[in-house]
């Protein structure tokens, strides 16, 4: 059997939904509280570096983790990539960039969208600030977005 | 494990302790093949199984023998009416249900057929549905047929004898 | 004390944009028979099956269970499955077969990428909590690396349309590429970035595909391919998922996994690596130690035909045919997995001499 056997094929649209609602534990849920309160957050590895979004662990050692600082506001752009064109689930729908973006105080970047308008306004080590949402529920959300500083 | 402690800008605060991430995928999914031959049988009023040579009788197929590893290349068609060779009664309601509890879903091996399909039981109380019980195919409307199995609305009882030994489909032993 | 394991038979099927007529198991069935009968094994005579899928691809829960249909499993077989490319699937077979029990494996992997929303799918793999709400595309992570590659000095966007343009150059002599041409590289470079700095021909298609192999160990090898493909090295090493915590212009898990593989201990006659951005072959090369070399990706690599769950696998049974074909004799295949190269699995394969 051939596909040219088999004439017109039947497809259907498919929808897969998943509503998680995921526990957070006390590390990513005081960061998640942060974020809420306008307050970021990182925590301190087993060499003192201070990683953000903190994690329960030394990524190298797998030590315990448990000593939260506050970083930023302001931050960092360690690394970047401009999109032309939005994906409908990404978080800005104009042309941004994604940046790995390092806080104040922070050794490590995260990955954040960047509103600046255009390409031209971006580069490596450029400060930025962001912008809080309107409304903070507890969520990576919360960071709507950063901007040029 | 060990006590977080709060950095001072969030003593005092309610804590998050969990966080909603939902997440939606919308995919074109491709019946495939032997799949769209079924379910344009059914469309047509038609209940067709497939085998591969020296094979079992599939309904419906997915286009390959499992025991042969070898696609199934012939159509035959089955009856609407079959035995049933097992059945559940659900009783607990769950998010989705079109049905009124209790109600029965079964596995019904039409005659022709090597391996049972399973859908409704209908028009009998849950009580009186046995294995080896004599079931057809009640099908919608004919304006109504579709490349789907709703286009069988469910299997009825039709009075024959119980089957006290079920038999597999001609040709093909155990 | 290491049991010699050898590959002694590979299919694999064009790859394609979109396979819209068949499903998974009929797309993938024609496979599996192609390589028992190269191997000249009935299923029953194989001793392990060993998969690589993921059913996120097709939204189908249990899609790989299906897929065992067309493996004809009947009587009862040993199998295994991984969610992950089919280069993992190798591995545990090839982590069976040591145990001496077995003596023949087959592996197969195969993906739809074309149903679904595939950017989508893969940002499911990255941090729940931080990361994937965003739904950050395969593209953009690729090009943070890019862009970290740029501002360190260590490549140019020349190099990227360089690669570009070789890979799909090369595509043009393996009938089961899907995107194969000859355009200067010069020319791709005066296209439009699409996520800056990657232009459209830095990035991998989207493909539906499928490949097999046939393993086995020690005498049984030779008795089925006269000239058998032997492992001579294999190992896979994982980095931190999140980005900020690696340097994205290295790969120091290839690096890792190409020392305990054993990749410098002889010449190497031809590399095939998975890269399907670009960028990432430049990376590669280095954390391989082929910098220079001229034989690389002579399929045309990911860039070519990029079916997720299998290109992996398919590097591999690339070099694999090579050695059985005697074209080559030592030769080195990679395949990778997570965001920005962040899972890495190297595989040495040699002839008898």
């Amino acid at each position: 059997m051939t596909s040219q056997d088999s004439g017109e094929v039947l497809s259907a649209p498919l929808v897969i939904e998943y509503p998680f609602t995921r526990t957070t534990g006390p590390v990513i849920g005081a960061f998640l509280t942060g974020l809420r309160e306008r307050v970021l957050l990182g925590i301190k590895g087993s060499q003192g570096q201070v990683l953000v979004p903190p994690t329960e662990y030394d990524p190298a050692t797998g030590e315990e983790l448990t000593e939260l600082v506050e970083v930023g506001p302001g931050g960092v752009v360690d690394t970047w990539c401009w999109v032309r064109t939005p994906m409908p689930k990404h978080p800005l729908q104009h042309p941004f960039a994604w940046a790995l973006v390092r806080p104040d105080g922070a050794d490590v970047g995260f990955l954040q969208p960047v509103d600046a308008g255009s390409p031209e306004v971006m580069a490596t080590g450029m400060r930025v600030r962001p912008r809080w949402a309107d409304e903070r529920e507890g969520t990576i959300h919360d960071l709507e977005c950063w901007e040029p500083a | 494990m060990t006590e977080i402690e709060l950095p001072p800008a969030l003593v005092g605060k309610e804590l998050v302790r969990s966080v909603r991430t939902p997440a939606r995928l919308e995919y074109t999914y491709t019946a495939g093949a032997a799949t769209t031959r079924f379910l344009t049988g059914i469309a047509q009023g038609r209940i067709l199984g497939e085998r591969a040579p020296g094979g079992k009788v599939y309904v419906p197929s997915r286009g390959a023998d499992p025991q042969l590893g070898l696609p199934t290349s012939e159509q035959v068609e089955v009856s609407h009416t079959g035995t049933l060779t097992s059945f559940c009664v659900v009783n607990v309601a769950f998010y989705g249900q079109g049905m009124e509890i209790p109600y029965t879903s079964g596995l019904i091996l039409l005659d022709g057929s090597d391996l049972p399909i399973m859908h409704l039981i209908q028009e009998c109380p849950v009580e009186d549905v046995r294995i080896g019980m004599r079931v057809e195919a009640v099908w919608v409307d004919e304006s109504e047929y579709g490349p789907t199995l709703e286009s069988i609305r469910y299997f009825r009882p039709n009075g024959e004898p119980d089957r006290t030994v079920v038999q597999p489909g001609a040709g093909v032993t155990w | 004390m290491v049991r010699d394991v050898a590959i002694v038979a590979v299919a694999q099927m064009p790859n394609v944009r979109a396979e819209t007529s068949l499903n998974e198991v009929e797309m993938l069935m024609p496979v599996l028979q192609e390589v028992r009968a190269k191997a000249g094994l009935t299923q029953d005579q194989i001793g392990f099956t060993c998969s690589g899928s993921t059913d996120y691809l097709s939204g189908q829960a249990f899609s790989f269970v299906s897929t065992l249909d067309g493996v004809g499993p009947w009587p009862p077989i040993q199998e295994s499955h991984v969610e992950m490319d089919g280069a993992w699937a190798l591995y545990e077979a090839w982590v069976k077969l040591q145990l001496g029990e077995l003596d023949t494996a087959l592996v197969y992997c195969y993906g739809k990428s074309a149903p679904g929303p595939i950017h989508e799918v893969l940002s499911r793999q990255l941090d729940p909590y931080h990361v994937a709400p965003l739904w950050p595309d395969a593209i953009s992570l690729a090009a943070l690396q890019a862009r970290a590659l740029l501002d360190a000095g260590k490549a140019t966007e020349a190099d990227f349309a360089e690669v570009a343009a070789r890979s799909r150059r090369n595509a043009l002599d393996n009938p089961n590429a899907q995107l194969a041409w000859d355009r200067p590289a010069a020319e791709l470079l005066a296209d439009d970035p699409i996520v800056d700095p990657l232009r459209l021909h830095d990035c991998p298609p989207i493909t539906d595909g499928a490949c097999a192999v046939i393993l086995a160990a020690g005498a049984r090898a030779r008795e089925l391919h006269e000239r058998p493909a032997w492992i001579r090295g294999i190992d896979h090493r994982i980095e931190p998922m999140a980005l900020g915590l690696r340097d994205l212009t290295t790969s120091v898990s290839t690096e890792l996994a190409a020392a305990k593989a054993g990749v410098s201990d002889g010449a190497v006659d031809v590399v095939e690596l998975h890269a399907p951005f670009s960028p990432q072959e430049l990376i590669l090369r280095r954390a391989l130690g082929v910098d220079d070399h001229p034989d690389v990706n002579p399929s045309g690599g990911a860039l070519a035909a990029n079916p997720v769950m299998v290109a992996g696998l398919t590097r591999i049974g690339e070099v694999a045919q090579r050695v059985l074909d005697g074209t080559a004799h030592r030769g080195v295949a990679h395949a990778t997995s997570g965001p920005c190269l962040q899972q890495n699995l190297v595989c040495v394969l040699e002839g008898d001499r």
